[in-house]
Formats: C-alpha cells, structure tokens, sequence
C-alpha cells in the first residue's frame, strides 16, 4: 500500500457518485408497491453474498485486515510527528545543532529547554538540551525552524514509558554514534522539499 | 423399545452437558464467523485460534463482582437470568437431539439402558417448546423491570411488543406444517419426513415465517431490539454483570440451538438418514447450517425499529401466515 492515495486530499478528484435512490413514497399504494419490490428484488440476498464473498476470501485467500500490533507494525506517513530525533552531520559525525535557540524561542508549549556555551575552539555547544513531553503537542514548529535540520520528528510513537526521562535527553534523542550510517534524511514537516533545487533564484541583487 | 427412567436421566444430563458446552463454543464461533465476515481474524491469543477463548471467558464471568443495584428490586433481579436459562433448557427438554440409541452392553452399571431421542416425549412436543420459549422472554421483561435503570426499562417495553410481534406468526405458520402431519409431537414430525418430502419444499412459505419468527424469538439481529447497544447501551441487560449476564448469555444460544434444531427436525428432514450420511450427522449438519444462518445473517443485515417489526409481524407476516394456513386446509380437504 503506498503513501499516494492519503496524500491525495484534493476532494472531488476522486470516482465518487451519486446514488439514485428515487422519490420516497406517500401514498399507500405506492409504499405498498415499494415493499413488495424490494421483497422481490433479492436485495438481501444480495448482502448475504457480499458477506459471505468476504469470509471466503479472508479465510482462503488471506484477505484480511487485522494487523497483530505488537508483532506487526503499519509504516507511518513521513510527515508523522512523534519523538523528537537530533541529526548528525553526516561526514564529521558532529551534532547539527549549533546551538541557536530558535526551537526553544518558537515552542508553544514551552516543554524546550537548553543551556549552550563556547567550547575551547569558540564554538557555540549544547550544554544541556531536555524536552519536556509532558507538556509537548507535537506541533512539529521546531523541526519546522531549524536551520539545521538538526531537530526533527522521528518515528519512535509508542512512548509508554516508566520515566518521562527515558525520552527527554539530548542523548536519547540523538543519532548513536555507531548507527550513523543508518541515519535518515527527514522527509516530513520543514524538510527541503524534492524539486527544491527547480525553484531556487537567482537573489535578485539589480536593486 | 420403552423409556426407561434412567434412560431419560441419562438423556436429560447429556443434553444439559452437551448444549451448555456448545452454548459456550456458539460465542466462540459466533465471533470467529463475525470476524471472517468483517475481514478480522477474530479471537486469536488464548490458545490454539484463540479456542480456549472461552475458558477465559468462562473465568471472567464467574470471579467478576455480582452488582445489585440500590433500587433495584432484589428477588426479582436475582430471578430473572435463572428464568431465562431454565426455560431454554426445559423447552431443550421436549426436543429430539440425536437419534435413539442404546447403551452398549458391555459398559459396566448402565449397559444396555436405552436412551431415547427425546428426553420427554410428550404428545404436544411442538406447543411445549414453543411456550416454554415464550415464557423465557419473562427473564428479559422482569429483568428490565427490576433494574430502575431508563435502559432496562426501555428494553423490558421492547420485550413485550417483540414478544406480542413474533409470537403469533410461530405460531400461525407452524399451524400448517402440524396439519399436514396431523401431530404436535416432534418424533412424528421427524417420521413423517422420512417417508414424505421436506417440509421445506412442500412448505415454503411456512418455513420462511416461521425462521423469521424464530429470529425475533431468539433476539437475533434483524430483530434484536431488547438490546441493541447502539440504541439502548445494553437494554434488559444494562445493570448485569458476572454470572447473571452470563446465564442470559447460555439462555440466549440455548434458545438459538432450539430453534436451531426445530428447524431442522420440522423443515429439514431431522434425523433420518441422508444419502450416505448417518442420521445423527444428518442433523448435526442441519443444525449447524441454521446456526451458521443466523450468523451469516447478523454479520450481512441491518435491524429493524421496534415499530417496524410490529409492522412487518401483525400486517405482513400474519396475513401471509393465515392465507397459508388457509390454503394447506383447502388443499388437505381436496
């Protein structure tokens, strides 16, 4: 199943149709006619079959629906906002973030809290960064002002946990250093759109 | 050969164990044909194809607390899941289930006993059945009575206008079938077909009202008003818990075998032997695919208003039901 049909939500574009479900009847004679055709008309054995149609195919060809949760999971769309990952740069395997603030400044719920200072080379560091996601909406605006790209919503959504903590600290939500090679590109809210390269400008400088 | 006593002892415990025991497997089988209906798997962790589904269910049932509530009038509360499980089983009682069989010999104390088919075969088997049924729609009516809960009293009233409904179209259109076999009881019912056609052929119309009687008799879905959740949250049943719902539970698919098996015995042939099939696989299949029918027929249509069944019942089915009673007398005569 691709992603393209729940992307689609320009309504009307799709084959729907209406039914034609004629006059309701207000004279007797003609309710009567009414339930004497629809006795006839089979319509529910009609339904029987439709039903049946259904467990032959879940039963013998495997038509089924139910996903087992635990043992199975559905793919999520890339837009899904769920815990927080922080990127690394991929050729030095340094954190993105550069400490600007700007999650911090731009979170409405204000769960976003970080400390920076300059290392020896006068670098800006993150000292301290936690999420409080007792208080996050996932929103999705921090992901969406990172410069960066450092800060963006990863695909962790069972968050069910004994400790808030489990989640919240910098280094939890951080890339593993071993794992670098299995990091993602984010596809979803703030990231560079696919055909971003057709639409950049010359800066118009004449004025 | 003569009933003996312990014959009918012996008759009377395997019907208790065997449809209690089926009873429960029906829920089980009810939500598995449900769930291939509705493309789900249905019950699927405890056990083998989640089979001991019902022994949990069973264990629930039983160490869940028994609630009364405050207004409710307390005997009659208590009595009402007792009345509708105990007519289930005593209608059971006047029903032939399997063929007459006689105990082998050579089993030590009860060797040679003969078991008959029918545990009381009373010459008005059909009329037995039928009432001992009716009766059981006093457990839903008291029960929702009982409760002071607006949910019950609303599923008591839905209670007496399906019972007032249905009640006389079993009975008018199983009229015609009982005058052309010329007896009440179900074993004449059963020789009768082993000699003639199916009443299902012979009979149509009769066999079509009296499955739609016995779909509104059982409260199954076309017809289950009393309590239908998305109506009445739970409707006679609303203040239940434990193992008071669950009597109405066991009442309820006992009710279904019965009616099940009275199709089966009536319009289908019951237990004589089918081309190569033995007569007590004959029925068994028989009474599965009635069971399986109703089912089938929850999992594909919707259900009616309570004023559409009075409609359907007293305008359509009982004039239908009397012109066929009228014309099988005619036909008789000539």
């Amino acid at each position: 199943m691709g992603l393209e049909q729940f992307k689609n939500r320009n309504i009307g574009t799709q084959t729907y149709r209406m039914l034609d479900l004629g006059q309701t009847p207000t004279r007797g004679s003609d309710k009567f006619k009414q339930v004497v055709k629809r006795t006839f008309k089979g319509e529910l054995f009609v339904g029987l079959w439709v039903t049946l149609r259904a467990m032959i195919n879940s039963l013998f060809r495997g038509e089924l629906h139910t996903v087992k949760y635990p043992l199975e999971k559905l793919p999520i769309s890339p837009r899904y906002r769920a815990i927080h990952d922080m990127l690394r740069l991929l050729e030095s395997g340094h954190y993105r973030c550069i400490g600007c603030g700007l999650c911090e400044k731009i979170c409405i719920a204000n769960c976003i809290s970080m400390n920076t200072r300059y290392d020896e080379n006068q670098r800006k560091e993150v000292s301290e960064y936690t999420i409080n996601f007792g208080r996050c909406i996932f929103c999705g605006y921090c992901a969406e002002v990172c410069p960066e790209l450092a800060i963006v919503h990863g695909s962790r959504y069972e968050n069910a946990s004994e400790q808030r903590a489990s989640f919240s600290l910098f280094e939890d939500m951080l890339t593993p250093i071993d794992k670098l090679s299995l990091q993602e590109e984010y596809d979803g809210f703030g990231a560079v759109t696919p055909y971003a390269d057709d639409h950049i400008k010359k800066t118009p400088l004449a004025y | 050969m003569e009933a003996t006593t312990l014959g009918i002892v012996i008759k009377a415990i395997i019907i208790l164990a065997v449809i209690s025991a089926v009873a429960g497997f029906g829920t089980y089988l009810e939500r598995k044909v449900l769930a291939f209906m509705q493309r789900r798997l249905g019950p699927m962790h405890v056990g083998p194809y989640g089979l001991m589904q019902i022994l949990a269910d069973g264990i629930k049932l039983f160490t869940k607390e028994d609630i009364i509530p405050q207004n409710a009038n307390k005997l009659i509360f208590a009595l009402a899941p007792a009345i509708t499980a105990a007519t289930a089983f005593i209608a059971l009682s006047a029903v032939p289930v399997f063929p007459d069989f006689t105990i082998p010999s050579w089993i030590p104390l009860l060797g040679g006993t003969f078991v008959p088919s029918v545990a009381a075969d009373i010459n008005i088997g059909i009329l037995f059945v039928l009432g001992m049924m009716a009766a059981g729609l006093y457990g839903p009516l008291l029960a929702g009575m009982a409760q002071a809960n607006k949910w019950g009293i609303i599923g008591a009233a839905r209670t007496a206008i399906q019972f007032l409904s249905y009640e006389v179209v079993t009975g008018l259109s199983i009229l015609a079938p009982i005058m052309i076999v010329g007896s009440l009881s179900l074993v004449d019912f059963n020789n009768y077909s082993s000699e003639h056609a199916w009443l299902m052929f012979t009979q149509p119309v009769a066999f079509v009202l009296f499955l739609i009687g016995g779909f509104a008799e059982t409260n199954r879905t076309p017809f289950d008003l009393l309590e239908h959740e998305a109506e009445v949250v739970s409707g006679y049943a609303t203040e239940y818990s434990g193992m008071r719902w669950g009597m109405f539970f066991i009442g309820e698919y006992a009710n279904m075998i019965t009616v099940s098996v009275l199709t089966a015995v009536v319009f289908m042939g019951g237990y004589n032997d089918m081309w190569f099939l033995p007569g007590w696989l004959a029925i068994l299949l028989k009474i599965a695919f009635v069971f399986f029918l109703m089912l089938w027929v929850r999992a594909s249509w919707p259900h009616v208003r309570p004023d559409q069944l009075m409609w359907l019942c007293w305008k359509v089915l009982m004039p239908i039901a009397v012109i066929n009673v009228v014309i099988t007398g005619i036909v008789i005569m000539v």
